[in-house]
């Protein structure tokens, strides 16, 4: 079974966020495999040890990205593919076509990628690359069984849980709870480093910098409103209600 | 000169310090209370492969160097040291023996379950009336066909309750003094050994040591461990070998005091302002902080000594009682600038206070240890 595990390097959940010049500051901060990445790397590699084949582990970012990927293989990944080219780099549009050309290159029974990117949080990377493809694609999933050609995926739907099958190739994306990542072991990291890890750019692909042209445009960065003091409304009941009513719709716009 | 850790040291230092952090310090109150280290966690430590670390890598092992094995056993220190002792013994004192001084039979039996966890090592030399003086043991080996006869007894045996794998010294030939002790592995289920109860003890919980006692316990010849007679060098040896290793978790465990400490003081408010804000107190946090710098640098200078070959007998003495004495001062300014809650165990400080004071006994004590610095300085002056 080959599978392919999507990946991006995220910045690690306890970082503080530091907003200079419309960009998000990187300078000295610790970065991770996206939580829900590590899912799908965990996912992967038991696939590998109950059906046997490859896992490679793919990612779409700058070279940094490389050091996500470096622990990927030392929990047991066999090779890694970093397309690093800045050419390559775009919005989830882009991002889902560089990783279809990636894919279209080696025949992967399951695709596996996290739900969402703990940092830009669009979820629509995987799908669309499942679209991309033209293959069925179950998302959040928090179980997977797979059984000779069929798929079987318990997925979160808003708290209810869904049962969905489907046939190989297919594309899921992992959900928290699906499994227990492991740790790489000492071992693992040894050998991560003999492991192959290919740099790819535009050209290896094919691409041409129309085809994955960002389709939208980051107008603006910034953080949101520190949270202020609570208000507490006071008076007779009903015209609190009439006075949080006014609230929802005109000062927070919560409904309107 | 670079005093950076190579690419791959600094990935196993990093997922250790996250294993620890996430699997074991969660657990710490729960081990101490208990007395014991879930299996749990110790399967964990075992997958990670902490349990190999001198061990060649043909035989299982990771192979590390000194250098390594001190950059994880830094990241070990910062949990409960029970924890850190049950894999420290057996890396260091339980498992050393044999990589450096066993055939090529001996290896192929023991490393590779060593490597795993499976069998866990042990090392047994001290006895009740012989302990900063080693060279008195009185447990006996007798040579009988193809086989030894040992008798005698153990004291303070470190991971003996779930050891399989000793390395024991006995005496040979009395007449010979310390030339007259040989060293045996000894496996648990041999016929007439004999684990004793489990010690009480001040701190290390979750570690056990217990006593051994031989009563005719038959040992095959192809177990002595080097040559008849080298048992008292080989134990010296493997002390030596293990200083870096204690030093490295002494470190461990006193940065990790020192960050709880300098944070508390940030925090604590007392007469309007934070503690840290009195004079006295910076000044205990900056003496902390030296010493742990200190102590950080010696211990892997040491390491690198060792890995190239180097004589390092003073030197590894000299780390030894540094960190040991380092880490009970260390404790004790934490122990002091948390004030009340230092003293009070649903706190970990007074856990590390406890836990510091073996460092300055086990694996030769500081006493000793000046006296091999001061041998040693007696060599080099009167050459
Ligand atoms: C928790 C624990 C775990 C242990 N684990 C192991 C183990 O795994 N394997 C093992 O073999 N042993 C182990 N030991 C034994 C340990 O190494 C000895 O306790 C230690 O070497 C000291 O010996 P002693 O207790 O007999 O003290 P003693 O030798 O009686 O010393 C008492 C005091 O006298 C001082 N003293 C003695 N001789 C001199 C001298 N010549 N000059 C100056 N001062 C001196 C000592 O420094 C000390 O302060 C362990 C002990 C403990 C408590």
């Amino acid at each position: 079974m080959n599978i392919l595990v999507c990946l991006k390097q995220t910045f690690d959940t306890e970082e503080r966020i530091v907003v200079e010049n419309g960009k998000v500051k990187e300078d000295g901060v610790k970065f991770v495999i996206n939580p829900y990445d590590e899912y799908a790397v965990e996912e992967a590699i038991r696939l590998k040890e109950q059906f046997g084949g490859e896992v490679t582990v793919v990612s779409v970012g700058p070279s940094r990205a490389e050091e996500a990927l470096r622990t990927a293989l030392a929990m047991g990944a066999d090779e890694a593919i970093l397309a690093d080219d800045p050419a390559l780099f775009g919005d989830e549009y882009t991002v889902a076509k560089v990783l279809a050309a990636i894919a279209r290159q080696k025949n992967y029974d399951i695709i596996i990628a996290g739900n969402q990117a703990v940092d830009d949080g669009s979820g629509q990377v995987a799908v669309r690359l499942a679209e991309e493809l033209g293959i069925p694609h179950i998302s959040t999933l928090t179980k997977l069984v797979v059984e000779g050609n069929q798929v079987t995926g318990h997925r979160d739907a808003e708290g209810d849980e869904e049962i969905v099958t489907a046939t190989l190739p297919v594309l899921v994306t992992a959900q928290q709870g699906l499994n227990d990542p492991r740790y790489p072991s000492l071992i693992g990291i040894r050998k991560a480093s003999k492991k192959p890890l290919a740099h790819v750019t535009l050209a290896d692909l094919g691409l041409s910098e129309e085809d994955i042209r960002p389709r939208t445009e980051i107008v603006d960065t910034f953080l949101p409103k520190p949270k202020e003091a609570g208000r507490i409304l006071q008076g007779e009941l009903q015209d609190q209600v009439k006075e949080l009513v006014q609230a929802l719709i005109q000062v927070e716009k919560v409904v309107g | 000169m670079d005093f950076n850790l190579p690419e791959e040291l600094v990935r196993m230092k990093e997922t250790i310090r996250e294993f620890v952090e996430n699997e074991v310090e969660p657990h710490a109150m729960q081990i101490e209370e208990e007395d014991r280290v879930p299996d749990e966690i110790l399967e964990k430590s075992k997958e990670l492969g902490l349990f190999g670390l001198s061990i060649p890598e043909e035989y299982g092992g990771m192979g590390l160097s000194m250098l390594g094995k001190c950059a994880i056993f830094e990241e070990l220190g910062k949990t409960i040291n029970g924890y850190t002792t049950i894999i420290g013994a057996h890396n260091g004192i339980g498992s050393v023996g044999i990589v450096q001084f066993g055939t090529e039979e001996q290896k192929q039996r023991y490393l590779p379950k060593m490597a795993t966890g499976e069998w866990i090592g042990a090392f047994a030399l001290t006895e009740p009336q012989a302990g900063s003086n080693a060279a008195a043991i009185k447990t006996t080996a007798v040579k009988k066909g193809d086989r030894y006869i040992l008798n005698g007894q153990k004291i303070y045996i470190t991971n003996a309750p779930y050891a399989h794998v000793f390395t024991v010294m006995a005496v040979t030939d009395p007449s010979k003094g310390p030339k007259g002790i040989t060293s045996f592995i000894v496996e648990r289920d041999f016929k007439g050994f004999h684990v004793g109860s489990i010690e009480k003890k001040m701190g290390l919980h979750g570690s056990h040591t217990a006593q051994l006692y031989f009563e005719d316990m038959e040992v095959p010849e192809e177990n002595v461990l080097g040559q008849e007679g080298e048992g008292y060098v080989n134990a010296l040896k493997i002390l030596a070998n293990g200083r870096a290793g204690l030093a490295a978790r002494c470190l461990g465990s006193c940065q990790y005091l020192l960050d709880r400490s300098v944070r508390y003081a940030l925090e604590r408010v007392q007469f309007g302002k934070p503690i840290f804000e009195q004079q006295i107190i910076q000044h205990y946090l900056a003496e902390m902080a030296l010493e742990v710098e200190t102590l950080r640098w010696m211990t892997y200078r040491v390491a690198w000594m060792t890995d190239q070959g180097m004589n390092v007998i003073k030197e590894a003495a000299m780390l030894k009682l540094y960190g040991s004495e380092v880490y009970n001062r260390v404790a004790d300014k934490a122990v002091q600038i948390h004030g009340g809650i230092g003293y009070i165990a649903d706190y970990p400080i007074e856990r590390f206070y406890r836990d510091a004071r073996i460092t300055r006994i086990y694996e030769g004590t500081s006493e000793i240890q000046k006296n091999i610095i001061a041998a040693q300085l007696k060599k080099e002056y009167t050459r």
